[in-house]
């Protein structure tokens, strides 16, 4: 039995087709829908900001962010000042405003410069732009920082809300990939709100970050100065992925927090 | 059915019960196990199952006497990835929140057995309509037992259906749980999925004691 969609030339034909119109159709979804999923992005950062800084609508057990519909509102509300920040070792060497950031970069708000990016520039040798978000509440100031790391299957991120003693007030952590019920439940209350408290400082004032411990001996996590949370059973990389990236990322911002001592 | 010939109907209710893709012919356990710790990953986990397995059995049945032999597997899985992708465009664009918890999931459609499965065996022979009510069929037998199994693992394990407290407040201790009642965690793992999936076949094939196999 020979059939004319037996012959090499008609399948290497259909093969061809078949790849420009699932091409094109892939296309034109991607593009077409791409307003909508970079506005979705956009909120989700201003809500992420939000929460760590305890705008939030938690409830006694689960995380939820202030609805999409507040949020832009809620953001101009509370964040009184975005800040971007150049520093070289110990030394802050430029400190720009938001107008400032954006007049030199086509109208970006700092909440949308991409971290993982600026590690990139660092790690090229280039000067790193650290954004920072002050933000009030209840007549309290707290300085929220993006991080940006590696977990077990892929990327993690989250933001950190500080007061001016470097004193974790609020942590909001997300990832693309971790395992459910395991790595995934970084971004449950029981792991995030630990981090409430803890202090990135050791007492004599040197950064040392949160390590994210197991067998730690505070599990109940009554010890603030200690710089550890507690880890999550089973979840071991997602786990020091945190520690690390706290530790990478939130150091470069000490020498702001020693301008703001002076 | 009055729009449907015996037939035709018969290729959506086969698949719920008597050849269900996952109680039956162990289809899509992957996914199954993974997204059923809460109802609502459940419906909607079935439902984009629901629209892919539809759509994908309509195109194939399409271009079944276009497809070259040789590299039918290939278009088969080119139109299950490009169909995947666009529903999660279409999620990430207007159910963002859905889109990322989906969003591990999402991968798991397209090595989703039940979607090759049918598009070997059924679409590739039959015309649209038929292939379209098959795909239709056998997702909603998928979806049915991944609606029992998110129901009782949410039920049982976090005490909420939809998110909803039905069986009172845990931490206020009140409704059942003020008469002792505590949240059985281990129901929000996975291998409890495969008990109750178990605890199903059982049932049925108690039930319907032809589905046993002869060994």
């Amino acid at each position: 039995m020979s059939k004319r969609t037996d012959s090499n030339g008609y399948t290497i034909v259909f093969a061809i087709i078949m790849v420009l119109v699932v091409g094109a159709l892939l296309a034109f979804f991607a593009s077409s829908l791409k307003p909508n999923i970079d506005e979705n992005k956009r909120l989700e950062k201003q809500q992420n900001i939000l929460y760590a800084m305890g705008v939030n609508e938690n409830d006694e057990s689960s995380a939820n962010f202030v609805s999409t519909t507040v949020a832009g509102a809620e953001f101009v509300k509370y964040i009184k000042k975005q800040i971007v920040l150049e520093v070289d070792g110990d030394v802050v060497t430029s400190q720009q405003n938001r107008d400032e950031y954006m007049a030199e970069n086509n109208n970006q708000e700092p909440y949308l410069i991409d971290i993982k990016q600026q590690q990139t520039f660092a790690k090229e040798g280039k000067q790193r732009k650290l954004p920072l978000f002050i933000g009030e509440k209840d007549g309290k100031t707290f300085y929220v920082a993006p991080i940006y790391g590696k977990g077990l299957w892929d990327a993690i991120w989250g933001y950190v809300a500080m007061d001016e003693n470097m004193v974790v007030q609020g942590a909001y952590f997300d990832h693309k990939g971790e395992t459910p019920g395991l790595g995934a439940n970084i971004k449950q209350r029981f792991f995030m709100d630990d981090f409430i408290g803890e202090h990135l400082l050791t007492e004599n004032g040197d950064f040392a970050g949160i390590n994210v411990a197991k067998g730690n001996n505070d599990p109940k996590n009554e010890e603030k100065t200690d710089n550890e949370v507690d880890a999550i059973a089973g979840a071991t990389i997602t786990g020091n992925g945190v520690t690390a990236m706290i530790k990478a990322d939130l150091a470069l911002y000490v020498p702001y927090f020693k301008t703001l001592k002076k | 059915m009055g729009l449907l010939s015996k037939k035709d109907a018969a290729l959506i209710t086969d698949p719920l019960l008597d050849n269900n893709p996952i109680t039956i012919q162990v289809l899509g356990i992957c996914s199954a196990l993974a997204i059923t710790a809460e109802l609502k990953a459940s419906i909607v986990m079935a439902l984009s199952v629901m629209a892919v397995l539809a759509l994908g059995n309509v195109v194939i049945s399409l271009l079944r006497n276009v497809i070259p032999s040789k590299i039918r597997i290939i278009v088969q899985l080119i139109v299950v990835a490009a169909l995947v992708i666009i529903v999660d465009l279409i999620l990430r664009a207007f159910a963002y929140e859905l889109s990322k918890t989906l969003s591990v999931f999402v991968g798991l459609i397209i090595t989703n057995c039940i979607i090759m499965g049918r598009f070997e065996a059924f679409a590739l022979a039959n015309k649209p309509w038929r292939s379209f009510l098959d795909g239709i069929g056998n997702a909603a037998g998928y979806g049915l037992i991944l609606v029992i199994v998110g129901f009782f693992r949410e039920l049982l394990g976090s005490g909420t259906l939809l998110g909803f407290k039905v069986l009172g407040d845990p931490i206020e201790k009140t409704g059942l749980y003020a008469l002792g009642y505590e949240n059985n965690g281990f129901m929000l793992l996975s291998p409890m999925a495969l008990i109750v999936l178990g605890v199903i076949i059982w049932i049925q094939r108690s039930k319907n004691s032809s589905l046993i196999e002869e060994h």
